[in-house]
């Protein structure tokens, strides 16, 4: 709801959380803290004073290597791809409402987004990357990378844009 | 309060199920879209039992290996051990660290299998036409269908290990054969679950029987 001036239309007033605005914020957040947390390293490993560090995208390309592919397949879906393409199709259904136009392809784009978020897991990995860290704790020295904190805030973004988002009344919108 | 429940099938309606929108339908019809979103539109999930119970028999039969097989092998210092799902929540257990055990232990062993038998349970009552306790059955459905995806947590705790310790021959961690089959468990009771059509449950119920909250 919002009170603008009849002659300039600058907002005089605007009461609760905007329905457009707020969930392409939290999608812009959540681009960035994805980011983070491939570029940075989720944990950091040393034993006998040996280090290294663990990457979101190592222990997938690790698993391609050994060879497990269709274990590693199914990590990439669940941790990279589904919330990458769950984080873009926010950005690409709210950027054009923002501006009053509707994304092209918009039915294409809701359906998607609703078909990929059960198979978006960060959440149940993120208690996975807990699990493996208590048990190597000791034996070896680890240490939770930047990644593991963005990961962390990337979750409760998510979770948030989840509660901001209403499909219905996005659906709304394409009649 | 009792009141006659009107359903959207009775009343020739369909909901989309892309995106929920309420179609008017004669009641013979086939190959109807929606009008906003043009999706084919169903009554009910086209042969939802019967797909259900393909993925889930496929589901149940590679429950074995998964638990049987080790999901990874863990070599340091040149001696090789072989974890399975139990004994890495039991290795928790050991260690003192109960509260991350017990989540291993549900997440990994428990859920997968009462999910499997819950929705065994429904297709079955489903099947028999059973018109008990719709309500709760309904609430079985939608907790399996919340509880199912965390199984996959010892797929990701077996991925984080293995980028983790790669030192060549100090260290090393690779993944086991079960880790695989446990992942296609999860994977494949997940689509049992939203194969399966929540409202056939309460198909067979008379429909005075229907309790509304009062609200």
């Amino acid at each position: 709801m919002r009170v603008r001036c009849v002659r300039c239309g600058c907002v005089l007033h605007h009461s609760g959380r905007d329905p457009v605005a707020a969930p392409l914020a939290l999608g812009f957040t959540a681009l960035i803290l994805f980011v983070l947390s491939n570029v940075f390293p989720l944990l950091e490993f040393g034993l006998n004073g040996q280090r290294d560090d663990a990457y979101l995208l190592a222990g997938i390309r690790q698993l391609y290597a050994q060879p497990a592919p269709i274990l590693a397949t199914v990590v990439a879906f669940t941790t990279i791809i589904a919330p990458l393409l769950h984080i873009a199709l926010l950005i690409y259904i709210y950027l054009p409402l923002q501006f009053g136009l509707r994304p092209p392809a918009f039915v294409g784009a809701l359906r998607l987004v609703q078909a990929i978020l059960p198979w978006s897991m960060l959440e149940i990995f993120l208690l996975g990357v807990l699990v493996a860290a208590v048990k190597l704790a000791e034996q070896a020295t680890i240490v939770p990378g930047p990644a593991a904190w963005s990961l962390g805030l990337l979750v409760i973004v998510l979770a948030a844009s989840t509660t901001q988002v209403h499909p219905q009344r996005l659906w709304d919108r394409v009649a | 309060m009792t009141t006659t429940a009107h359903t959207a099938l009775r009343r020739n309606l369909i909901a989309c199920h892309a995106c929920g929108q309420v179609n008017r339908c004669p009641a013979v019809c086939a190959d109807v879209r929606c009008a906003r979103c043009h999706a084919r539109l169903h009554r009910r999930i086209p042969r939802s039992v019967s797909r259900s119970w393909a993925l889930l028999v496929a589901a149940a039969m590679l429950y074995l290996p998964a638990n049987l097989l080790p999901i990874m092998h863990v070599t340091s210092l040149g001696q090789t051990r072989s974890d399975t799902i139990l004994s890495g929540a039991e290795y928790l257990l050991l260690h003192g660290m109960w509260p991350l055990a017990l989540i291993v232990f549900v997440a990994s062993i428990l859920v997968p299998i009462v999910k499997m038998v819950i929705l065994a349970y429904l297709l079955i009552s489903v099947q028999r036409r059973s018109v008990e306790r719709a309500d709760d059955r309904t609430r079985l459905y939608r907790f399996t269908e919340f509880v199912g995806r965390w199984s996959m947590v010892d797929v990701f705790v077996v991925s984080v290990l293995v980028a983790l310790v790669h030192l060549g021959a100090v260290a090393q961690i690779e993944a086991g054969t079960g880790a695989l089959y446990f992942a296609a468990v999860v994977v494949l009771t997940m689509l049992a679950a939203s194969t399966f059509d929540p409202r056939l449950i309460w198909d067979n119920v008379p429909h005075q029987d229907v309790q509304h909250p009062a609200y």
